[in-house]
């Protein structure tokens, strides 16, 4: 590696960025497709039926036998549409799923960019994600698209304050906005119930909901809730620029399931307290599958929200329980509190 | 060879000014909305430069994120003729270029006075382990405390008068309440009644 280094010269932090950035985004790709298999096969088992068998020994070729035929699909712009800004729009809707990966810690040292705002960094990324539904819808010139754009501009932000009010409690916890850190203030002598998910249950209940509604999935996804509007805001979108919308609502479902991982389920922590077993990156893959299952379960067993159920599941109970336990943890940390043994336990 | 930070404030710069002139000159609003989202992340990219993490990520997170999202929200809706807006341009062009002088006249002397443009040598660095969100949590709520407050207090007010501008109770509004459909219970919904048979059975 010194000779490369060497080689390269002035070049080489650039050419290293690059390849720490590909390292994490190829496997987030790989895991983006088999992800598509994973829903398609649980939710089948759920309802009783297979799912996917035909492509490959159990339907394990399925994700690239899709990816060969939406990439060699036609890409439509329909009439009067704005082709620049309807080109730009799954790039907008990606980009944020993607960049947001680089604060995510995956063990204590594995970290393509450890710095002190990550947690700020994270909502800023993550709340640029609504521009590409909004542009894809305005530039659609089209009646669905536009009113699947409408209801999820609404929808991200309400759901954005509520998911940034249960940040603040984690901020609370762990006096920092690095992820490390939060990971790291998690380690304590009762393992798996040291992590932040019991001492902030009402702000995890909530950060886990908001993020099924920020990625629009279901019993959120009224954005393109095709008992309505057809597909909402992709409905003009074909083939690969389908297909990026579609990339992007799986990377940004591994995305939420990290990021929980990472904020109340300890991240790469061990759940066995003392050591028994190691800390390490595996953990934290363990934790994002059970989050990611736990997707795949609800779009298995709930209906489809109403749309002013969910503005008043966003604005009427989740905010309301995030500020008053967030006025708990704050209260709970003070000093005669604190002192006592069962709440130094968590708060400290 | 020209230095990387060098390089990369003017290409920020440049971003910044061009998205600047985008946002006036751009025929379609929802462009205009786009062109100044492109503004504010080329200034968050050019505070990074200064170090001020913090914010740098706050400006994304609260124009960029949120504002601009309600914006474009209304701007879509909105079916604007721009050529009406631009009919009287030269007619309120002196007075613009006016206010513009006033405001640039103001920024010189806010910053003239400083030490950075006087030496024209740049901020000294900060030290490798201090933390940005530390420093500026420190001073908002220690030397500026009231300032702070006064903001803080201001940005109620307007959030309340938002509330009560829009508030209109109307009568005959029909609403659910779901704490009472939770707490339905069975003898809400459905009266079983005894119906007793009469005369004949079956036919």
């Amino acid at each position: 590696m010194a000779e490369l280094q060497s080689l390269l010269g002035p070049l080489w932090p650039l050419v290293w960025a690059l390849v720490r950035i590909v390292a994490i985004v190829l496997p987030m790709l790989g895991a983006v497709a088999y992800l598509t298999l994973a829903e398609r096969k649980v939710i089948g088992y759920m309802q009783v039926r297979v799912g996917p068998n035909r492509v490959g020994p159990y339907g394990l070729l399925q994700p690239i036998a899709d990816a060969f035929k939406l990439m060699f699909k036609e890409i439509i712009v329909p009439s009067d549409a704005n082709s620049l800004l309807f080109v730009v729009a799954p790039v907008l809707i990606i980009m944020p799923a993607m960049a947001a990966w680089a604060v995510v810690p995956f063990s204590a040292n594995l970290v393509l960019a450890n710095v002190d705002a990550g947690l700020l960094y994270i909502m800023a990324i993550t709340s640029m994600g609504v521009y590409g539904v909004v542009v894809a819808g305005w530039a659609s010139n089209s009646k669905y698209a536009f009113l699947g754009a409408m209801r999820s501009a609404a929808q991200i932000v309400a759901y954005e304050i509520a998911m940034g009010f249960a940040l603040v409690g984690v901020l609370v916890m762990s006096h920092s906005l690095n992820l490390v850190q939060i990971v790291q203030q998690q380690d304590g002598a009762l393992g798996v119930f040291q992590w932040n998910w019991l001492p902030l249950f009402p702000l995890f209940m909530v950060y886990l909901i908001s993020g099924v509604a920020e990625t629009n999935r279901a019993p959120f996804d009224v954005a393109e809730g095709e008992s309505e509007i057809v597909a909402g805001f992709h409905v003009e979108y074909s083939g690969m620029t389908f297909a990026v919308f579609f990339l992007a609502e799986y990377a940004n479902m591994i995305l939420v399931a990290a990021l929980t991982s990472v904020m109340f389920l300890g991240g790469w922590l061990s759940p066995i307290p003392g050591h028994l077993l190691p800390d390490g990156m595996i953990w934290l893959l363990a934790k994002m599958g059970f989050v990611l299952f736990l997707f795949l379960w609800f779009r298995a067993t709930f209906p489809r929200y109403r749309y002013d159920q969910i503005m008043r599941l966003g604005w009427k109970v989740f905010i309301p329980v995030s500020l008053v336990w967030l006025v708990v943890v704050a209260t709970l940390m003070q000093e005669p509190l604190r002192q006592l043994p069962i709440i130094n336990l968590w708060f400290h | 060879m020209i230095d990387f930070q060098v390089l990369v404030f003017y290409s920020f710069a440049l971003l910044l000014v061009g998205a600047g002139i985008g946002v006036i000159v751009a025929r379609n609003p929802v462009h205009a909305a786009l062109f100044l989202v492109l503004a504010f992340f080329s200034g968050a990219g050019l505070w990074m430069l200064l170090e001020a993490e913090f914010l740098a990520i706050s400006l994304v997170l609260v124009y960029v994120g949120a504002v601009m999202v309600l914006f474009l929200f209304v701007v879509m809706m909105l079916d604007i003729n721009l050529d009406q807006l631009r009919e009287g341009f030269w007619k309120y062009f002196p007075i613009g270029a006016l206010v513009a002088l006033l405001m640039v006249g103001e920024l010189w002397m806010v910053v003239s006075g400083r030490d950075v443009m006087r030496t024209g040598q740049g901020l000294p660095p900060a030290a490798a382990d201090a933390s940005n969100t530390r420093e500026i949590g420190l001073q908002l709520y220690t030397t500026y405390l009231y300032p702070f407050e006064l903001a803080a207090v201001v940005l109620l007010v307007a959030i309340v008068a938002a509330i009560a501008l829009t508030l209109r109770r109307r009568k005959g509004t029909k609403y659910q309440n779901p704490a009472e459909q939770v707490r339905v219970k069975r003898a809400d919904r459905v009266r079983m009644v005894s119906i007793p048979a009469t005369g004949k059975t079956g036919e």
